[in-house]
């Protein structure tokens, strides 16, 4: 943080303070599911800097794949008038919960703040709604990686796949070899993943954009998705036995030990690299899954509810102001595996994945090739991000055809829009 | 207890056979009720190291009770590194004010309505019972809404009222299932000599009923020691009962996955329901022949 | 009791039991009857995210008909329901009577028999998916004794995975029907047996004829109960399979949360829950009909 800012909430926080002399501490109660490794400790280091400021944190901590027992509790709520402060909503969820009139405004922090000046465009689409500030966008994930264990990749004489027919040639060497060339996990989630990737990557950034943001039914039917589908069995093929229901940071371990060869999944699988004590570069290899510059886009964020009480505002305010000051940013992010929201924070304590991250959505977002996740609710949500993995799931968890999986999809996002 | 079963026949090789065979069906079962449970406290004594590497079926190399203390007092739920000690309280707290509220509302419905047949009596009781087969996700929308008109939500007293509610159908049905044979000639006589409803209840009605109050209160203990549907959508962070906060312990990660402690937080979670049911457990199946359960 | 002009105090001891009956008729009438009406309203508008009180007919029954999920979720409540109540009260009904054959240690192995029921679907499941692990479960174990093709990942397979579900069911109500089956067994009328056994009746024959049918109505109980258990089944999924692989193996009442919570689609998972309902109503009001005006000394 500037001098300047500092002083600047210094002088916010006395006005408010002396307005309202017999005013209770900030309060936020704060509806999260970072409850695994690294998220846990991200989150108590964005408590403790809430503690330090006179704030009283209460922990609403929900855990569960993605959210999905945090969405029933946080409906529960808000039917019953009593919000959480603070809730870990993201992409198009935000603008729903705004539009249903949910949520609260965040301009006066915001422009106290100055967010427009430090905020990348595609950040402040997915946090502003109708041009006020909403959320507070906690970080970026990228989803298109590859993580690699190159000892295990040198045995077959290989090195990172830059293209999928490379991709698939490496998996075959690896496979005779008696290695396993790609450590999932079969959740839904992680299947969806690995299928919007494949989408990128074989369909290319335009096709992405049509197909899963644009939801153009051609695109959607076409013979480029029939491939795409090709390619995900083919991909079932490079998977071990043992893959149904495994947690994503359990197959990140498989990689780490040497049973894996690859995975593919957002950069928190970095945070359990970290948490390991690995090194990028010498212990494992971070790589963008092969396509034409594409950035697949993740954000976290905290949307701030409409609350009552003057503690419950001040706290909302507080928390803002944390999430995305720089020491934050900078703490969380590190631990997390992703970068920063703001673009403005030192770049030294990140490691080489990260600084590759960043750089590469730089100029993503300069050639038009930033694409939202489909699979992390950035692109989609609700129902149609809900039938695309539905089909995504249901065909690689069986031996559905392409062009049945093709006609499949079709039809479900028909019925989900 | 009952005799009719054995036939007194003779001590013949053949029936000596069925007798092995009887025993060999009878504990082939109990190894299959016991395996969970023999898992579970296995692992819960080993390290992490001895799961890896060892058999799961192998005996701990030694007795270590590391993983029951910290999943009781210091494993993390989210930032909070409390381990499942405070919401086990939680649990007893909703629990046991929920049991009391609904047999007891059940015992005097179930009284009302057999003992006082009213015009409609049957309708009544007929409408009570389908609630208990109600699918509670019909209920958790509206449910949410008036819990937050009433202002309990996300409070063990909102907890406390969802549980008598949809726990009263189940009492009401074994008190009234009970009490149907109970014979009216001891309340008709008791009506003669002067005795009030309430009396009767009292002096008549109460002492004959400790079998079925067993089954009432083993039935809604268990039932909301272990439900989760509602706990997980009523309730957040520190007012959450122990089945959700077990569920958060198990699946909060950190880069490895501590067996031990996972099994060790479901052997908490479920030992009270558990003691209830080794302690009480034959006074519930007698309690069932006194015809609680016959529908 | 014909005093003729009546006190306040006397009307009120009159009126006493449907007094008594009274909050606990009006909760569920509530609670009960009030909410279903109320999603059964949901279920006929476009509710996404929150409810919306906005009518457009029976679409979301259409759109709910259409998806492929919900089809799955159906067939496998078949599946899983017809086989959880089939093997539960096998087994329940099974270990009753070889319960009943003078055991020594009866209530010891009773105790095992029944403590399942004690545990909770959440930890039953998260249990046996420990046990089905196919790395570090029962697999590996049985392997190591030399049974090499022996396989356990049921979890894991698409196919198998609804039959995980219904062993760890049976495996956590088989107990409870042994208990209700016991009990019954206990209460049956000694003189009949005992005279069907001087007739020269074997004790197979006696049970298939007399005993196992004058149990009639502890069956529907143990069907009634164990159906409903079915359909309500939810935590079980969560904790054990997570509805997976893809979702092969996931339940009725887990599509309904999956659409209400996670997928903003309140409309359609009120149409869900009412269909739910609707199969409980199918199986609930017969009986109800039935016990009700089939006992006349009730």
């Amino acid at each position: 943080m500037t001098l300047i800012s500092k002083t600047l909430v210094g002088a916010l926080a006395l006005t408010t303070a002396l307005a309202a002399p017999l005013k209770a501490d900030p309060t936020a109660e704060v509806l999260h599911y970072w409850t695994s490794g690294g998220e846990a400790q991200a989150v108590k280091a964005l408590q403790e800097a809430f503690a330090a400021r006179g704030g009283s944190w209460v922990d609403a901590p929900v855990a569960g794949g993605g959210g999905d027992a945090q969405a029933a509790v946080l409906r529960a709520r808000v039917l019953a008038g009593d919000p959480p402060a603070a809730v870990q909503i993201k992409g198009p969820n935000i603008q729903e919960w705004a539009e249903a009139g949910a949520l609260g405004d965040l301009s006066a922090v915001a422009t106290a703040q100055n967010w427009d000046a430090v905020l990348p465009a595609a950040i402040q689409d997915i946090v502003k709604y109708e041009g006020n500030y909403v959320a507070v966008p906690v970080n970026v994930h990228r989803v298109d990686w590859i993580w690699a264990n190159p000892e295990v990749l040198a045995k077959v004489g290989a090195t990172v796949p830059t293209t999928w027919d490379e991709f698939n040639e490496t998996a075959d060497k690896l496979l005779a070899a008696g290695i396993i060339p790609l450590a999932h996990g079969g959740q839904p989630w992680q299947d969806a993943t690995v299928f919007e990737t494949v989408v990128l990557g074989i369909g290319g950034v335009d096709f992405y954009r049509k197909a899963l943001v644009e939801l153009d039914m051609d695109a959607l039917g076409s013979d480029t998705m029939v491939a795409v589908f090709d390619q995900m069995r083919k991909m079932r093929g490079y998977v071990d036995p043992d893959f149904p229901g495994r947690d994503w940071n359990l197959a990140t371990a498989m990689v780490m030990r040497g049973e894996a060869a690859m995975q593919i999944m957002g950069d928190w699988a970095k945070g359990e690299f970290a948490a390991a004590g690995k090194v990028p570069g010498v212990d494992y290899i971070c790589a963008s899954t092969p396509s034409e510059n594409g950035y697949l886009l993740n954000s976290d964020s905290f949307a701030m509810f409409n609350v009552s009480g003057e503690d419950n505002v001040e706290g909302q305010a507080l928390l803002a102001e944390l999430i995305l000051g720089t020491d934050f940013q900078e703490t969380f992010n590190v631990l997390k595996g992703s970068i920063p929201a703001r673009t403005d924070v030192p770049r030294d304590s990140f490691d080489d994945c990260a600084i590759k991250s960043m750089d590469d959505m730089v100029s993503a977002a300069e050639g038009n090739t930033l694409l939202g996740s489909m699979a992390h609710e950035i692109a989609q949500a609700g129902a149609v991000r809900g039938a695309f993995i539905d089909v995504a799931t249901a065909h690689f968890n069986s031996d559905m055809s392409s062009a049945d999986a093709v006609a499949q999809l079709v039809d479900a996002i028909k019925l989900a829009q | 207890m009952s005799d009719q079963a054995t036939f007194n026949q003779p001590r013949t090789g053949a029936s000596i056979a069925l007798r092995v065979l009887l025993w060999a069906v009878l504990i082939v079962f109990a190894i299959w009720f016991l395996l969970p449970a023999y898992v579970v406290v296995g692992t819960s004594l080993k390290g992490l190291e001895e799961i890896r590497g060892g058999s799961l079926l192998a005996l701990p190399h030694e007795l270590n009770f590391s993983s029951w203390r910290h999943a009781w007092s210091e494993a993390c739920i989210g930032v909070n590194c409390t381990g499942l000690e405070p919401y086990f309280w939680n649990s007893v707290g909703m629990a046991i004010p929920s049991v009391i509220i609904s047999t007891l509302l059940g015992a005097l419905t179930g009284y009302s309505l057999t003992k006082f047949k009213f015009k409609g009596a049957n309708l009544v009781f007929a409408l009570i019972l389908f609630g208990c087969f109600v699918p509670f996700q019909v209920v958790i929308l509206p449910m949410a809404v008036t819990l937050g008109k009433i202002g309990i939500t996300n409070t063990v007293y909102g907890l406390i009222l969802v549980h008598s509610v949809y726990g009263m159908a189940f009492t009401t049905l074994f008190f009234r299932n009970y009490y149907v044979t109970i014979p009216d000639e001891l309340v008709r006589a008791a009506t003669i000599d002067g005795a009030g409803f309430f009396t009767i209840f009292r002096r008549i009605i109460l002492p004959l009923s400790p079998p079925i109050i067993v089954v009432s209160v083993i039935w809604q203990f268990t039932q909301i020691w272990n439900d989760f549907l509602f706990g997980a959508s009523f309730t957040t962070g520190g007012a959450q009962p122990i089945m959700v906060a077990m569920n958060n312990l198990v699946n909060t990660t950190t880069g490895v996955k501590q067996y031990n402690v996972d099994m060790a937080a479901a052997l908490i979670t479920a030992a009270p329901t558990i003691f209830v049911y080794i302690i009480a457990g034959r006074y519930f199946v007698r309690g069932l022949t006194a015809g609680s359960v016959k529908g | 009791m014909t005093h003729p002009p009546l006190k306040i105090a006397d009307r009120i001891a009159r009126w006493l039991p449907q007094i008594v009956v009274a909050p606990c008729f009006a909760a569920i009438l509530f609670f009960v009857y009030g909410f279903i009406a109320w999603t059964a309203y949901i279920s006929f508008t476009k509710s996404k995210m929150l409810p919306n009180y906005n009518l457009i007919g029976t679409r979301p029954y259409e759109r709910l008909f259409q998806m492929d999920r919900w089809g799955v979720a159906q067939e496998n409540l078949f599946i899983f329901g017809i086989l959880f109540i089939a093997f539960a009260i096998v087994i329940g009904c099974l270990l009753a009577v070889l319960l009943d054959q003078k055991i020594r240690a009866e209530g010891f192995i009773r105790t095992i028999y029944l403590y399942p029921m004690a545990i909770s679907f959440i930890i039953t499941g998260t249990a046996w998916k420990w046990i089905m692990n196919p790395s570090l479960g029962l697999e590996t174990v049985v392997r190591s004794w030399g049974w090499e093709s022996f396989s356990f990942g049921w979890t894991n397979d698409a196919n198998l995975a609804v039959y995980a579900l219904v062993m760890a069911a049976v495996w956590q109500s088989a107990g409870f029907v042994m208990a209700l089956f016991l009990s019954a067994l206990r209460s049956v009328d000694q003189d009949i047996i005992k005279a069907a056994s001087l007739d020269g009746a074997s004790p197979w024959k006696i049970y298939m004829r007399i005993i196992l049918p004058s149990m009639r109505p502890v069956f529907m109980s143990a069907i009634v109960i164990l159906s409903h258990l079915a359909i309500k089944s939810f935590d079980l999924v969560v904790a054990l399979t997570g509805g997976g692989p893809g979702y092969s193996s996931t339940l009725p009442a887990n599509f309904m949360y999956e659409m209400t919570f996670r997928r903003n689609e309140i409309g359609i998972g009120a149409a869900s829950a009412m269909i739910m309902l609707a199969t409980v109503a199918a199986i609930m009001v017969p009986y109800l009909y039935s016990e009700l005006r089939g006992k006349k000394h009730v």
